[in-house]
């Protein structure tokens, strides 16, 4: 297999096999999930290959696919990955998959839709991943809120409308400021490179030239943008509607993999563009992300949902890793890096969890649990499992992501203060208080509900969706760096940009007509 | 008359539309099955004359003592109207049997329309562009009213005709105060000049009124009052037709006659004209439509806001906007008639199903239809990777080389709510459960042409370079 066209195949996958979804009679259930499960394996074999031939020692963009699109424009379709990207491509073709077997039994109606927009979600995750053309990122970016708005709509709960139309309306309100500051940057370039162009690699030489105010406008459109997608408090407001209405495989995918989309687009496009302005807004984004971290926390605790309570805690561990993006050296990024699998993983499954219990139950009340740990061993275990997994146990995936961004932004001389640290050091204890407060109350005590008596245990397709999970879950956590090492050097490139792009642009420079 | 063949195989266009006039007039005079005839005669015509412009686009020359050009922008304005009245003749085979307006006359006068579009779009002269206007309007007037029965079509009739003869004369006034101070009503002639002219007030005015008798045309605020009823009133598939060529061919008169203002030193001068009605329309139509509970009235506010998205281009004042209009036209053109080709499956007998709700459910009831419906939504909300997306983005690229960011981003201001009311005919077709009996009729001819504008914007998103390419060239 030629190298270079392995991430065109990876794209080629779900778009070929959504297209064949739709020539599938509608009645055979059966068929139409097998069919949208084989794809997605299929991806994730491909984003296998593409990891084993990954060569971790080089900071350049990997795989790198390049055919002009609108040539008028400059505009071509130009895909390449990095250790970031490998990372998250990883992340998305693993967790499709695991959504797919989830819903096996909780998706009942329009199961042909439904396997139909979960791949085409799938296919503009990885384009956002594998982009190097603004326009063909921001092609991906926009395109895939129809499938979510889908998801979130057709099967989700009671105010799915609510939240399918805020989550579209909230997130497309930041991209399209975005959309602004992208042209803006391209026609400035136009004039520096003597051409139209939204190739990224240009783009990167002459973003760094731009006067200080207006870099400060760009990094603000395209930061609100993603400080959406993120969330970054006080953006997050679409969050929990969003994730409480999504069905779980939604929740998941959401969760999972969208949220890394903005946190993605700040280390793939506002660093390395504006330095100089990144520098200058470190504070003020590491200043939400804390009150995020201790925001999310704290609302978390007096939530009554578990599936509420999950969705702040993401609020509170996103903020993690804005704190480490902008931390700005190589423990913090690299923390946050490996947060974003983190909680990817953790609260993907704590996702699953509860939308599994939920199936059963059809409640996510709190309350109405208790002691349901004699009733359910094994679903109580993976829970345990998982919380504490995401409130990072030593030994377990968040430990280490949370411990490097700590580590890192204590260090940090952009954000030149430890007061970060502390502060943000109180989200790891509060995390622990809501999370085994949830459980406590879910699985300990006395049976309150006579209803749990019936509730029957994991069965064995959720056991195989979890153990996946738990298996990376204990391999982050004990040994860390197969996962580290994958980006320690495109790290390293992106702080290197930011902090002296003079360098970058000496380099670079001789091809500057 | 012809100086050489060359310059009649270059109006060949123009000659077959009006030689297809006089053929559908006998035909319908003296064949008995006219009116199953008629519509796929003039659905050929439109085809032969739409196809052979593309064909002959390098063809550039001035002919008829300096009246008309042929070739290069002319020839895609060309191949729009003709593709356009096309498709709104598939859409209108089975519409009009359901409206109740199965007349010849019906294909004879939308042939004549799209003539004068024509004559518009080629003008190089003052009065060609008035004559090319009236011939097109007045065949509006009479399709917007062409079922005497219906009250509200009667009405819409009217109103346009009242507002529109206004706007002539507006027009008219204009040429005259224009000729009366470059004494010529060449457009080459007023432009070599027109440096010169721009110091007269009198010019000035002129130029002003003849602005303001287009921006009746292109339904741009504050001259849009006529257009909510008469989208409203007219038969569906009319509406189509002039909500989408229509406003085509008003464009293109104006892109005819100001290319003065594009290339002069006064360049700027009434640019501002131009941004401050495109915020205007776009916000005004984008909010505005968020009230509106008939899904033709919640169209023709889209139609206003899209109006104001297109002057953007012209506001930019560059060659880089014009050809950003002259793609935005086409997209748009697809876009609605494909909009307005699904309001006419799904709209019952005397005007029944027009009202949004009635498209509850429709996902399941027909999912094929509101599929297609659910694309164009997205596409005219303006999401990747459709036309409409596309279409926003080259003017926005546009305005911000021309150093108007703001203008770009109060567009995306009114894009945002625009989204609100596009989503919410989403909203209705897939998240709620169907409450009347709302049938679409089975229309294979319909379907047709629908189907292919669908696929005409699919196509023009993922691959506008060729149209793109083919209108840059001439700019």
């Amino acid at each position: 297999m030629e190298q270079s066209y392995l991430l065109t195949y990876l794209l080629a996958v779900p778009i070929i096999g959504s297209l064949l979804l739709l020539l599938i009679n509608k009645e055979k259930a059966q068929t139409i999930k097998y069919v949208g499960l084989i794809v997605s394996l299929i991806a994730f074999i491909i984003s296998l290959i593409i990891y084993f031939d990954f060569n971790d020692l080089s900071s350049e963009f990997q795989f790198v696919h390049k055919v002009n699109w609108i040539s008028g424009l400059n505009i071509s379709y130009h895909v390449g990955i990095d250790g970031l990207s490998m990372l998250l491509i990883l992340l998305t073709t693993f967790l499709t998959p695991l959504t797919l077997i989830s819903s096996w039994s909780s998706i009942k109606n329009k199961i042909k839709e439904f396997t139909f927009f979960m791949l085409f979600l799938e296919l503009g995750m990885l384009g956002v991943f594998v982009s190097l053309d603004m326009f063909l990122f921001y092609v991906f970016w926009e395109a895939m809120l129809i499938p979510m708005y889908f998801i979130i709509g057709i099967w989700g709960g009671e105010r799915r409308i609510y939240a399918s139309i805020k989550f579209f309306i909230y997130t497309m309100a930041g991209s399209l400021l975005m959309l602004v500051a992208i042209i803006w940057l391209c026609v400035y370039s136009a004039d520096l490179l003597g051409s139209f162009t939204t190739n990224l690699l240009d783009l990167y030489k002459t973003g760094p030239t731009i006067d200080t105010t207006i870099q400060g406008f760009l990094f603000l459109a395209f930061a609100l943008s993603f400080a959406i997608k993120v969330p970054l408090f006080p953006f997050h407001t679409w969050l929990p509607d969003a994730h409480v209405e999504a069905p779980t495989a939604g929740s998941v995918i959401l969760a999972g993999v969208l949220l890394k989309m903005g946190t993605y687009g700040f280390m793939r496009f506002n660093l390395p563009l504006f330095p100089q302005a990144s520098i200058d807004y470190a504070g003020l984004i590491s200043v939400l992300a804390v009150i995020g971290i201790i925001y999310g926390a704290l609302v978390a605790m007096v939530q009554t949902d578990m599936k509420k309570l999950v969705a702040y805690s993401s609020v509170s561990h996103l903020g993690f890793v804005m704190l480490g993006i902008f931390a700005l050296n190589q423990e913090a990024v690299q923390g946050a890096v490996i947060q974003m699998i983190n909680h990817g993983l953790s609260t993907g499954a704590l996702f699953l969890l509860v939308g599994m219990i939920y199936e059963r139950t059809h409640t996510r009340k709190i309350a109405d649990y208790g002691g349901i740990a004699k009733i359910v061993p094994y679903f109580s275990f993976a829970l345990l499992f998982t919380s504490l997994s995401s409130i990072g146990l030593p030994g377990l995936n968040g430990f280490v992501g949370e411990f490097l961004i700590l580590t890192g932004a204590f260090k940090s001389t952009v954000l030149a203060s430890w007061w970060f640290t502390v502060f943000a050091a109180t989200g790891v204890i509060f995390a622990a208080v809501y999370l085994l407060w949830m459980y406590k109350k879910v699985a300990f005590g006395e049976v309150t509900n006579p209803e749990m008596n019936s509730v029957t245990d994991l069965n064995s397709r959720e056991k195989l969706v979890l153990i996946p999970i738990f298996v990376f879950i204990v391999w982050i956590g004990v040994y860390p760096t197969t996962f580290l090492k994958v980006s320690d050097k495109t790290s390293e490139n992106i702080i290197k940009m930011v902090t002296s792009p003079e360098n970058h642009l000496t380099i670079e420079k001789t091809d500057v007509p | 008359m012809f100086s050489n063949i060359q310059e009649f195989y270059n109006i060949l266009p123009l000659v077959i539309i009006g030689c297809g006039i006089i053929v559908s007039i006998l035909i319908e005079i003296y064949s008995k099955s006219g009116k199953s005839l008629l519509p796929w005669f003039s659905f050929i015509l439109f085809l032969a004359a739409g196809f052979y412009s593309l064909l002959t686009v390098k063809n550039q020359s001035i002919i008829f003592q300096d009246m008309l050009s042929t070739g290069g922008i002319t020839n895609i304005f060309y191949f729009i109207f003709n593709i356009g009245a096309a498709l709104v003749c598939l859409l209108s085979v089975d519409y009009t049997k359901k409206y109740g307006v199965n007349y010849g006359e019906y294909y004879i006068l939308m042939q004549s329309a799209v003539l004068g579009m024509m004559l518009m779009a080629g003008a190089k002269n003052l009065f060609m562009i008035f004559l090319g206007l009236e011939v097109m309007s007045v065949c509006f007037y009479v399709l917007a009213g062409v079922n005497r029965k219906k009250e509200k079509a009667i009405e819409a009739s009217l109103k346009y005709f009242l507002l529109g003869s206004f706007a002539t004369g507006f027009l008219v006034y204009g040429i005259a105060l224009i000729y009366g101070s470059a004494h010529s009503t060449s457009i080459d002639a007023i432009t070599a000049g027109f440096a010169e002219y721009s110091s007269d007030i009198i010019f000035l005015v002129g130029i002003l009124l003849f602005l303001i008798g287009f921006s009746f045309k292109i339904a741009a605020f504050p001259f849009h009052m006529w257009v909510p009823d008469v989208y409203e009133g007219a038969p569906t598939t009319v509406t189509g037709l002039f909500s989408t060529i229509g406003k085509a061919a008003a464009f293109a008169a104006i892109i005819a006659t100001l290319t003065a203002l594009f290339s002069g030193e006064s360049s700027s001068m009434f640019l501002p004209y131009l941004a401050v009605l495109s915020i205007f329309s776009m916000l005004y139509g984008s909010i505005v439509a968020i009230a509106q509970n008939n899904i033709k009235r919640m169209l023709a506010y889209s139609s206003i806001s899209h109006a104001g998205y297109i002057l953007i281009g012209l506001a930019a004042g560059t060659s880089t906007g014009v050809a950003g209009v002259v793609f935005y036209l086409a997209v748009y053109s697809f876009m609605n008639l494909a909009a307005f080709g699904i309001i006419a499956l799904v709209e019952g007998e005397n005007d029944k199903n027009l009202d949004i709700n009635s498209y509850a459910g429709l996902g399941t009831k027909s999912p094929v239809l509101a599929a297609l419906l659910a694309i164009i939504m997205f596409s005219l909300a303006g999401l990747p990777p459709l036309a409409g997306f596309f279409a926003k983005y080259y003017v926005f690229i546009a305005a911000i080389k021309s150093g108007l960011t703001w203008l770009a981003i109060l567009g995306i201001i009114s894009s945002v709510i625009s989204v609100y009311f596009y989503l919410r005919i989403v909203v209705l077709m897939y998240f709620k459960e169907a409450e009347g009996e709302v049938v679409p009729s089975k229309s294979y001819s319909g379907f047709l042409g629908v189907a292919v504008s669908v696929i005409m914007v699919i196509l023009l998103g993922i691959m506008p370079g060729s149209l793109l390419d083919l209108i840059t060239s001439f700019l």
